[in-house]
């Protein structure tokens, strides 16, 4: 019996629905535009998100990285860590699989020729274990990238390059101050160009083996950080734990990258707000006309609630089936909202969004140059969610009203 | 006509909820873009002018070449010229020379490469933050008994990774402009913190006198940098200084850039914003224009019959239609001035009192900007975002109006 009512109003809410198709179709369009907007741009802001985050882990950060107590507060020759053999037993003992590290000395120095001088990071990288970390192994692209043998090989940015007016094969010298505390002084040639996302990265970096380093800076077997690469599925915030109970704390530093690029930390979670800010916001502006079409819809029908309710039905159904139609007509835009979001993300989705015309401006918030939109399910949810339940929360109105009208003035309105 | 205008305005409120509303779709959508935009632009503001304050001026007059190389050697050899030049021009509210050199500088500890800034104290002052954000010691002195001392100021990030303080000696070691050899031994007389980091990490600053002897400028500098009456005069100005410079100067000719080509990541930043966030306010009218949509086809639709019968008793269809859009353009305005209204109220409020945005402030100091965010009114940010729902849901409402113009009497009147 219960199950057959059920049909009915279904079948009622359905036909009342399409009763005035234009109608209807014109409110189904407000939210399906809503609804896509809430997808396709959700899509895009965490593109963007996923685009720094890459970029900024794979530009030196990665995923963790174990420094001296106080190299980060005061990165100097002075902060390194001497004796590698704890570490690198905890790393072993620690990381699964498939987790890849790399060790490096990572100083401030001063790279001069003859027409130019200027601050640089001096890296001193092992160049196979540094290729499965960082961008540095694939970046390289003119002249070669580092062997371990290289001992007077240095590979260096085009930017740099441009701003030095040097090229492949000519000399570069870089000062910096050795654990002694003495200058040390020592011409590399340029073996290899690499290019980067970012000028500045390509302006601020120069990559020589990590010995030839450690020997320049008379560090013996010393160096500044380890840099750890997870793949997609492994556990930063539990790994950077894991770690940290097995080192002790006085000495080591060890951090994920979020505490590590602070900037966009904060920038994320700026955004993650900006959402369901852009959410509730589009919502609102469909439910002025979510709230005045059913109304139209109800107004229209006095006389047939009226007579609804001389023949017995109870208002508490007459809200049912009011909120009903809106619930189908909601969930038929969402479907197509949705629908069409998906779509163009996918169609976005393979070849990116290409944002070179504001590299700078891009470059100047940490944005990579290609912007590929992504699809959290989380997100997805929370928009839809969002639509229904706020839909049918502003649709109890006109909903309320329907059941108010008395059958005697219901039956006389014309 | 007034007769037009009378029925409309009662047209409009026969069904004074569903007017209502409408009226309040459109104020909210107007509101949102008021609010939005006033706060883009009081953030670009605060971002541009704390850039500007903190490091290169409205304006910059370098030699070809020196804003990508800074090389030592691209000079303004006579800028005593410039600076005759740019007293006699009204709009330029002040100007101060800089020379740059990049130098290594040794504490007892450490040491760094890093670029030294010669600068005017007197009118650096006039330009730039410098004097304001001085920390702890004192500013540069006007007049300098001592020639033998070189005093300086530190920026408070850097001072704490070369480890030093008030009155230690720093060894500046770089390269003069004739090739030589440039050494000295430079004094901390202050410590600064401007709040932009990067600033704060990489910049020591002595006077431009002692700074032109220790690297061979024989008089020379690297940058005017020119500040106007306000932002908004910049294109002007630099107009009147690309035609003036090529008076004072005729051989070397010098560049004039404003900040927009000083700083290009700046500008770049800005627009990528402002372009972002205009795709979401398009889509937000949208919405809203479809979420509307209804309300004027329902004030045709339910007056079918009655416009059968005005047509049948002589009324054109041309005059039906107007009536239907000074309905509808009536409505819209109303929620637009409304919301032009409100808006500006809520933002007022906010520009008074700022909004905390603490949680974020790592990411505000990169930008340079501290502390609270002021929305900023002005014509464009009042008028741009109303007009544009107006304009949307104005060719919204053109659709059911132009239905009118198919509209039959005897088949209208019979329209149940």
């Amino acid at each position: 019996m219960y199950e057959n009512r059920s049909v009915i109003y279904f079948q009622l809410a359905w036909r009342n629905i399409w009763r005035n198709p234009r109608r209807t179709i014109v409110i189904m369009l407000a939210v399906i535009i809503g609804v896509w907007s809430m997808v396709f741009l959700g899509a895009l802001m965490r593109g963007l998100e996923v685009g720094m985050i890459k970029n900024g882990i794979a530009t030196l950060t990665g995923n963790i990285q174990i420094h001296h107590q106080e190299y980060r507060n005061d990165p100097v020759i002075d902060h390194s860590i001497t004796d590698t053999r704890e570490v690198k037993a905890a790393l072993k003992q620690t990381l699964p699989p498939g987790a890849r590290w790399s060790f490096r000395v990572r100083v401030s120095a001063i790279a001069s020729n003859a027409r130019h001088s200027s601050r640089v990071t001096l890296v001193g990288i092992d160049p196979k274990h540094e290729a499965a970390v960082s961008f540095i192994g694939q970046a390289v692209t003119r002249g070669r990238y580092l062997g371990p043998r290289d001992t007077y090989g240095i590979v260096v940015g085009q930017a740099l390059v441009d701003m030095f007016d040097t090229k492949i094969g000519h000399k570069l010298v870089l000062m910096s101050q050795a654990s002694d505390g003495e200058i040390a002084s020592k011409a590399f040639r340029i073996i290899g160009v690499f290019r980067a996302e970012m000028l500045a990265t390509e302006k601020q970096f120069a990559f020589v083996t990590l010995p030839v380093a450690q020997h320049m800076l008379k560090l013996n077997e010393g160096i500044s950080e380890i840099s750890i690469a997870l793949s997609n599925d492994q556990d930063t915030k539990r790994l950077a734990t894991a770690l940290k109970a097995k080192l002790p704390s006085d000495t080591y530093d060890i951090d994920p990258w979020w505490d590590l690029l602070p900037i966009l930390n904060a920038y994320l979670e700026l955004s993650d707000g900006f959402v369901f800010i852009w959410y509730v916001v589009v919502f609102i502006s469909m439910g002025f006309g979510i709230i005045n079409t059913m109304l139209m819809a109800v107004f229209e029908r006095i006389r047939e609630f009226g007579l609804f309710k001389a023949m017995g039905m109870k208002p508490g159904w007459i809200i049912r089936e009011v909120l009903l139609e809106s619930f189908l007509l909601l969930v038929i835009g969402m479907v197509f909202g949705n629908i069409s979001g998906l779509i163009t993300v996918l169609a976005f989705s393979t070849n990116g969004i290409d944002l070179s015309a504001l590299a700078a401006g891009a470059e100047f918030a940490g944005i990579s140059r290609m912007l590929y939109p992504v699809i959290y399910g989380m997100d997805i949810a929370i928009a839809n969610l969002v639509v229904l339940v706020l839909g049918i929360l502003v649709s109890l109105y006109p909903a309320a009203r329907a059941a108010r009208f008395t059958p005697v003035e219901a039956l006389a309105h014309t | 006509m007034p007769i037009d205008l009378k029925m409309a305005w009662r047209n409009i409120w026969r069904n004074p909820r569903r007017t209502f509303l409408t009226i309040a779709a459109i104020a909210f959508a107007s509101i949102i873009l008021v609010f939005m935009l006033s706060f883009q632009f009081g953030s670009y503001e605060a971002m541009i002018n704390s850039s500007v304050k903190i490091q290169t001026g409205h304006l910059q007059i370098q030699a070809p070449g020196y804003k990508d190389k800074q090389s030592i050697h691209m000079v303004v050899t006579d800028p005593e010229a410039v600076g005759a030049f740019l007293n006699n021009s009204s709009e330029v509210a002040a100007y101060t020379f800089r020379a740059r050199a990049f130098s290594l500088v040794s504490s007892e500890e450490r040491t760094y490469g890093i670029m030294i800034t010669g600068i005017d104290p007197s009118s650096e002052a006039g330009v730039s933050t410098l004097k304001t954000s001085i920390r702890r010691g004192k500013y540069l002195f006007e007049e300098n008994p001592n020639q033998e001392i070189v005093p300086a100021l530190i920026g408070e990030l850097l001072a704490r990774n070369l480890q030093v303080g008030l009155g230690d000696e720093l060894t500046v070691l770089g390269q003069g402009r004739d090739g030589s050899i440039a050494a000295s031994v430079i004094h901390i007389k202050g410590i600064y913190r401007s709040g932009l980091d990067e600033f704060d990490r990489a910049s020591i600053h002595i006077p431009l006198q002692q700074f032109q002897d220790i690297y061979s400028m024989r008089g020379a500098i690297h940058e005017v940098v020119v500040v106007g009456k306000s932002l908004r005069q910049v294109p002007e100005i630099k107009k009147r200084l690309l035609a003036g410079i090529k008076t004072t100067d005729s051989k070397s000719s010098l560049r004039v850039l404003d900040w927009m080509e000083l700083m290009p990541g700046l500008r770049q930043a800005i627009e990528m914003d402002l372009f972002s966030g205009i795709i979401f306010y398009i889509i937000l009218i949208i919405v809203v224009a479809f979420s509307i949509l209804n309300t004027f086809l329902m004030a045709i639709i339910e007056r079918t019959k009655e416009f059968g019968v005005m047509m049948a008793i002589g009324t054109t269809r041309g005059r039906l239609t107007r009536l239907l859009l000074i309905e509808s353009f009536s409505m819209t305005v109303i929620g637009m001035v409304t919301g032009a209204v409100l808006g500006s109220l809520i933002t007022w409020y906010f520009q008074v009192n700022g909004i905390d945005i603490s949680g974020s402030s790592e990411l505000l100091s990169h930008y340079g900007i501290s502390g609270r965010l002021y929305p900023k009114l002005s014509l464009a940010s009042i008028i741009s975002g109303p007009m544009a729902v107006m304009i949307i849901t104005f060719l919204a409402a053109l659709y059911p109006a132009l239905k009118i113009r198919r509209l039959r009497p005897v088949e209208a009147i019979s329209h149940v």
